[in-house]
């Protein structure tokens, strides 16, 4: 069978075509580069996503400091992911980069915070 | 008061305003300030925490904040002049600019100004949507930094109106953060934002999208209560006995952006009615000599990377404004023809090749752009397809310019 998808790895968006029997895949057509080969596997097969959330800071210039994951997670562990990582709070100085949870739910990415809080001074 | 002479005013710190200022000290125009009116530099990217920011120009799919983090650890770092929690209250034809700040009130006399002011949201005014008036109607921009700025939560139970990115991305945020969004719903017959945050944002979550439907009654007291959902016909108009009551307490409006340009406009800035930005020429100077305009404030863009860039073209043409002391006479005006919803530059010099952005005025497959000069093509670029929610771009190489004649750029 043929079935329709549209790549999300980059704003190109390339309509992909993905030629498969069951869990097989015969053919990628329609992607702009290898990357959407990959990506239309991955995706019949096992749907991978990145997310953002955002967890507490105590004692910053901010109430948040913004978190996403440094690769991406199965599709069906997005909501266990994200009751995780908003379990912890941070306290200012926040950087970006620093790790917010280590290894997600066991799947071997970190969440890591993407905003710069500075602590205030009160 | 006392006067301050700069060479150039950038008005405002967000992603345009950040790269034009380091492609500027780069160039060797160091005596350059950034006026930004919020506490920090950033824009609007701060409150865009999901990722897919970058891909383009760092090879890495970034969050807002910390694609504008790059642009402010560079401005930092080379000591570029800024000045936040700055409102600049005008700018005037020559070139002064009076801002307001907890200092007071100051003055600048610059030899450029550059408008990077970004755009707003359209609103429930501007949409004219009937009903009452009950709290629990946003745009998507605010219920975006209600939640990613200031921990306060929107609302449960959601209704979006509009395909727009920001509208398609708060539908996964909410859901994220435990609401239920019940539906997107789009006035035209397709949706008006890029089709992976259809598919990562709506379709991941069983979000279902709605075409040609619109909210054509908002009801409730003090909280929103519900709103009626009608179908539209191919001339956008409601159809009578479609209604249809959905119950919510959030409505979302991610319903367009217009450039922000009240700022420009009091320079005597003339603006295109089509993209609602500066007419500008290939150095995006507009018809003030010595102002100039990039990012959203331009065109509404629909990738930052790009908004950098145009920013970094923008520098290089007031760096040659500022050792020239004016840039050449743009003889040739570019119009949007035939499918093509706006073109930026709308006038050119013929002096150097020129990159054209443009947008399709509706979804097409297989389809040809095309510059024509005096009845002739001068240029095409093939596409395997083209939306309206993507913008294009197309080069013109100087060489094929006849030596008059206005451009017009069309699609087939």
């Amino acid at each position: 069978m043929i079935k329709e998808l549209t790549c999300i790895l980059c704003p190109n968006g390339c309509d992909l075509k993905i030629t498969c029997e069951g869990r097989s895949v015969e053919n990628v057509a329609g992607n702009r580069c290898a990357r959407g080969e990959d990506y239309a596997v991955q995706e019949l097969l096992s749907p991978q996503r990145n997310i953002a959330t955002s967890v507490l800071v105590k004692n910053g210039t901010l109430p948040l400091a913004s978190v996403r994951l440094t690769g991406t997670i199965p599709k069906d562990s997005i909501f266990d992911a994200v009751k995780a990582i908003q379990a912890v709070t941070l306290t200012a100085p926040v950087a970006i980069g620093q790790i917010v949870l280590a290894n997600v739910l066991g799947l071997g990415v970190d969440a890591i915070a993407t905003r710069v809080v500075d602590a205030s001074c009160l | 008061m006392k006067t301050n002479q700069v060479d150039v005013i950038i008005v405002g710190g967000g992603p345009a305003g950040l790269a034009a200022a380091v492609r500027l000290w780069n160039n060797g125009v160091k005596n350059i300030l950034i006026v930004e009116r919020e506490a920090y530099m950033g824009g609007i990217l701060r409150q865009c925490i999901h990722d897919g920011f970058g891909v383009g120009r760092f090879g890495a799919a970034l969050s807002g904040p910390e694609y504008a983090q790059r642009f402010i650890d560079e401005v930092t770092a080379l000591q570029i002049p800024y000045v936040t929690r700055t409102t600049v209250l005008s700018v005037s034809s020559d070139k002064v600019v009076t801002v307001v700040s907890p200092n007071g009130i100051q003055q600048y006399a610059a030899k450029a100004v550059v408008f990077a002011m970004g755009c707003r949201e359209r609103t429930r005014g501007a949409l004219a949507i009937p009903g009452e008036r009950p709290c629990g109607v946003f745009t998507a921009g605010v219920a975006q930094s209600y939640i990613n700025m200031y921990n306060l939560m929107n609302g449960k139970d959601v209704i979006i109106l509009g395909s727009g990115d920001i509208g398609m991305i708060m539908a996964r945020r909410l859901t994220l953060e435990g609401a239920k969004v019940h539906g997107v719903f789009e006035v035209m017959p397709y949706a008006s934002g890029l089709p992976r945050n259809i598919q990562q944002c709506l379709n991941d979550y069983d979000i279902p999208l709605y075409l040609s439907h619109t909210v054509t009654d908002i009801h409730g007291d003090a909280r929103l209560k519900s709103v009626t959902i009608s179908q539209v016909d191919e001339n956008l108009q409601p159809i009578a006995g479609t209604e249809k009551e959905w119950p919510c307490d959030t409505l979302i409006l991610s319903v367009g952006l217009i450039p922000e340009n009240e700022l420009s406009t009091g320079a005597g800035v003339q603006l295109d009615t089509r993209t609602r930005g500066a007419l500008v020429d290939e150095n995006l100077q507009t018809n003030i000599p010595g102002t100039f305009a990039a990012g959203n404030v331009l065109q509404v863009h629909d990738l930052v990377d790009y908004v950098s860039l145009e920013a970094e073209q923008l520098a290089d043409g007031v760096t040659r404004y500022l050792t020239q002391g004016a840039l050449p006479a743009c003889n040739y005006s570019v119009s949007a023809g035939q499918g093509v919803g706006y073109v930026v530059p709308q006038r050119i010099s013929g002096t150097r090749d020129v990159t054209f952005s443009l947008r399709v005025r509706r979804p097409m497959r297989g389809c040809t752009l095309k510059i024509i000069q005096n009845g002739q093509v001068i240029a095409t670029k093939k596409l395997p397809k083209a939306l309206p929610a993507e913008m294009e771009r197309i080069k013109l190489p100087v060489a094929n310019l006849q030596a008059t004649g206005d451009l017009e750029v069309c699609v087939e």
